[in-house]
C-alpha cells in the first residue's frame, strides 16, 4: 500500500479554473465589454468630456468626427438641443447596468427559491408555483411592465420591481425542471441514507448542480434586462426624462432620425453590444466553469 | 453469534393495486457476515433493502412484520430516531457508481459529509481520514483524486470511492445493492475482493443485494433466494451450493456458468419450475386471504 502524506490541503482548488475562465475568449471578449461599461458607469462624471444635460442651441445637430461641419471636442456629435451624444451614453449606462444588476438578482434569487421548492416538494407547492408560472407567462412582458410601472409610478425603483416581477418565471421554470431532474439521481437518496435532511439535501446537494444553470440564465437576464429597461425609458416610464438613458436617447433620436441620425445610432449600437456581450460572458463561464460541462 | 439485524415476517403491498411485494419474509444478518440476498428483478431484493434503510418509496406499504436493528423496530420507531440509527449504524453501497456520487460536488467534500456528521470530525480532520479511507481502496493519489469532481473518474474508482465513504463511518451494517452490476468482469472481481477485505478488517455486517450466483458463491455467508417476495430458499451458502432442497434454486445454479465444471454446460429454467413457483406463491396468497 502506497504512503500517503496527509497534508490538511487547500482542496478548493478555484485558481487554475478561475485563469481557465479568463482566457476563454467568450469570457474575454463579453466581459472585457462589461467591464467597460461599468468603468464608464462608475466614473461617467469624469470620463464623460461634457455635462449630459448641458444645452447649446448654437452647437445643435453636431455631426459626428469624420463628417463635414463637426465642432472640435463633441466626438460622436449632438443633439438638437446641443447637447454631447457621447456624454449622454455615458451617463446612459448608469441607469441600464444598475438596473440590471439589481434587477437580474431579485429575479434570480426569488425564481431559484421558488423553483427548487417546487421541484423538491412536489405535491400541492408544485401545481401552485406551476399554474402561476403559466398565467404570468401567459401575459406579454412589456405590456405587464408597462402597467406594472403604471401602478407603481415612473422610477428607477419601480423599473427594478417591475422587470424582477415579470423575470421571476424565467428562474422559476427552468430551476424546477432541472431539480425534478437531480432529485431523482441516486446521489440524493444516498444523502437521505447519511441522515441529511430534507432543506440540506436541498441546499447542500441539489444546489451546486443548479447553479451552473442559473449562471446562465442570469447573464441573459443581465441582458434582457437592459433591453426592458431601454423599452420602458423609451415610452417615458423609467426614470425622469432629464436622466439620460439609452432609451431616452433612442425615443429622441427617433424624432429626429433625419436630422441627426447619430443621436439614434449610439444607443442602439450600446444596447445590442451589451446584450451580446451579456450572452457571451454566459456561455463562456458556464463552458468553462460548469464541472458537468467540461467532460 | 447474535443477529445483528433480524426482518421478522415483513409483508408489504403495492399501494396502487395492493398486489403483494413482499411475503412473509423472514431473515437474520448475524454479526460479521455477508448475507446474500438473491433473486431476479422484481424478487422484491431491492423493496427490502429500501425498507431497512428507510427510502422506500411511498408506493409501498409495509403491512406485517418487523425490521429489528440492535433491538429497535425500523418500521416503528419515531422517524427522527430512525434517522439518527440509519445515519450513524448503517452505509449504502449503490448500485450505479455513474449516479451515486454528486456531479456538482468535489469527491473530497462527498467523502467527509458522513465523518463529520457522525463521527464529530472538524473540516481538517474529516479530510485527513477520508485521504487514508481513499488510500485504503486502493486508490493511486488520494490528494489528486479528493479535489476531484466525479466525471473525473472511471466506473470502478467511482465504485471503490463510494466504497470508502460507506466504510467512512464505521458502520455496523453495510447495504451492497448490487455493487458491481454496472461495472465490466475484470474490475467486478476486484471490487468484490476489496469489499470481501474491508468487511472483513471491520467486522462489518453486510447485506449483499444481487442477481449474480457466481458473485454469492465468491462473497457470501448466507444466502436468502427469493421469487416473488416469497423466500424460497435460505440457509448457509455452501449448503445452498452443495445441497439445494428448493427446485428452483436447483434449476439456478443449473443455468449458471460454472467455470469448475464446464462440460455441465448452460441449463435454461424449465418452465414447469416456474409454473410450479408460482402455484407455490397462489397457494400462499390463497392460505393468507382464505
Amino acid at each position: 500500500m502506497v504512503d500517503v502524506t496527509i497534508t490538511a490541503a487547500s482542496h478548493q482548488n478555484w485558481k487554475p479554473i478561475v485563469a481557465a475562465a479568463f482566457s476563454d475568449p467568450k469570457v474575454a471578449v463579453g466581459g472585457g465589454f462589461i467591464l467597460l461599461l461599468i468603468i464608464l458607469a462608475l466614473g461617467a462624471d469624469l470620463i464623460a468630456p461634457h455635462d449630459p444635460l448641458a444645452q447649446d442651441l448654437m452647437l445643435g445637430s453636431l455631426p459626428p468626427v469624420g463628417m463635414a461641419g463637426t465642432e472640435p471636442g463633441y466626438w460622436l456629435g449632438t443633439d438638437d438641443l446641443g447637447r454631447d451624444v457621447l456624454s449622454r451614453f455615458i451617463h446612459g449606462t448608469r441607469i441600464a447596468l444598475t438596473v440590471a444588476f439589481v434587477a437580474a438578482t431579485i429575479a434570480a434569487t426569488v425564481g431559484t427559491v421558488v423553483g427548487l421548492l417546487a421541484g423538491y416538494f412536489g405535491g400541492w407547492i408544485d401545481v401552485v408555483v406551476s399554474r402561476l408560472i403559466e398565467i404570468w407567462m401567459a401575459f406579454p412582458a412589456v405590456l405587464l411592465s408597462i402597467l406594472i410601472v403604471a401602478i407603481l409610478g415612473s422610477g428607477m425603483h419601480s423599473v427594478i420591481i417591475a422587470i424582477a416581477i415579470i423575470d421571476w418565471t424565467r428562474f422559476a421554470r427552468v430551476v424546477r425542471a432541472e431539480t425534478m431532474a437531480q432529485r431523482q439521481a441516486d446521489y440524493v437518496t444516498a444523502s437521505t441514507v447519511l441522515g441529511f435532511s430534507r432543506l440540506g439535501i436541498l441546499a447542500g446537494e441539489i444546489l451546486p448542480n443548479v447553479l451552473w444553470v442559473v449562471l446562465g440564465l442570469f447573464t441573459l437576464e443581465l441582458g434582457l434586462a437592459v433591453v426592458i429597461e431601454a423599452i420602458l425609458s423609451f415610452v417615458g416610464l423609467s426614470v425622469s426624462s432629464d436622466t439620460p438613458t439609452w432609451g431616452g436617447m433612442i425615443a429622441q433620436g427617433r424624432g429626429i432620425i433625419y436630422q441627426a441620425w447619430w443621436v439614434f445610432a449610439l444607443p442602439l449600437a450600446g444596447l445590442l453590444a451589451t446584450v451580446l456581450a451579456f450572452n457571451q460572458l454566459g456561455a463562456g463561464l458556464r463552458r468553462s466553469l460548469d464541472p458537468v460541462m467540461q467532460r | 453469534m447474535s443477529a445483528l439485524l433480524s426482518i421478522e415476517n415483513l409483508s408489504a403491498v403495492s399501494r396502487r393495486d395492493g398486489k403483494p411485494i413482499l411475503r412473509d419474509v423472514s431473515l437474520q444478518v448475524e454479526s460479521g457476515t455477508i448475507h446474500g440476498l438473491v433473486g431476479e428483478s422484481g424478487a422484491g431484493k431491492s423493496t427490502i433493502s429500501k425498507i431497512v434503510l428507510g427510502i422506500v418509496s411511498g408506493g409501498v406499504v409495509v403491512t406485517a412484520g418487523r425490521v429489528m436493528l440492535d433491538g429497535k423496530d425500523l418500521v416503528q420507531i419515531p422517524e427522527r430516531d430512525k434517522r439518527i440509527l440509519i445515519g450513524s449504524q448503517l452505509a449504502l453501497i449503490p448500485q450505479d457508481p455513474l449516479t451515486a456520487l454528486n456531479p456538482g460536488r468535489h469527491i473530497g467534500d462527498q467523502l467527509t459529509d458522513s465523518l463529520r456528521m457522525w463521527k464529530g470530525f472538524n473540516r481538517k480532520a474529516a479530510w485527513a481520514r477520508a485521504l487514508e479511507l481513499l488510500d485504503h481502496v486502493a486508490i493511486r493519489d488520494p490528494a489528486r483524486v479528493m479535489d476531484q469532481f466525479p466525471h473525473h473518474l472511471s466506473g470502478g474508482m467511482r465504485q471503490r470511492v463510494l466504497i470508502a465513504a460507506a466504510f467512512a463511518i464505521e458502520p455496523k451494517l453495510l447495504i451492497a445493492d448490487e455493487p458491481t452490476t454496472a461495472l465490466d468482469a475484470t474490475v467486478q472481481k476486484q471490487v468484490l475482493q476489496l469489499l470481501k477485505r474491508l468487511q472483513a478488517e471491520h467486522g462489518t455486517s453486510v447485506v449483499f443485494v444481487t442477481h449474480d450466483l457466481g458473485v454469492v458463491a465468491q462473497i457470501c455467508d448466507d444466502v436468502t433466494l427469493l421469487f416473488q417476495g416469497k423466500v424460497m430458499e435460505q440457509g448457509t451458502a455452501a449448503t445452498i451450493f452443495n445441497a439445494p432442497r428448493h427446485a428452483y434454486t436447483r434449476a439456478l445454479l443449473a443455468a449458471s456458468p460454472r467455470y469448475d465444471n464446464p462440460a455441465a454446460g448452460l441449463n435454461p429454467i424449465d418452465d414447469a419450475v416456474i409454473a410450479a413457483c408460482y402455484a407455490q406463491i397462489q397457494q400462499f396468497d390463497g392460505v393468507q386471504h382464505g
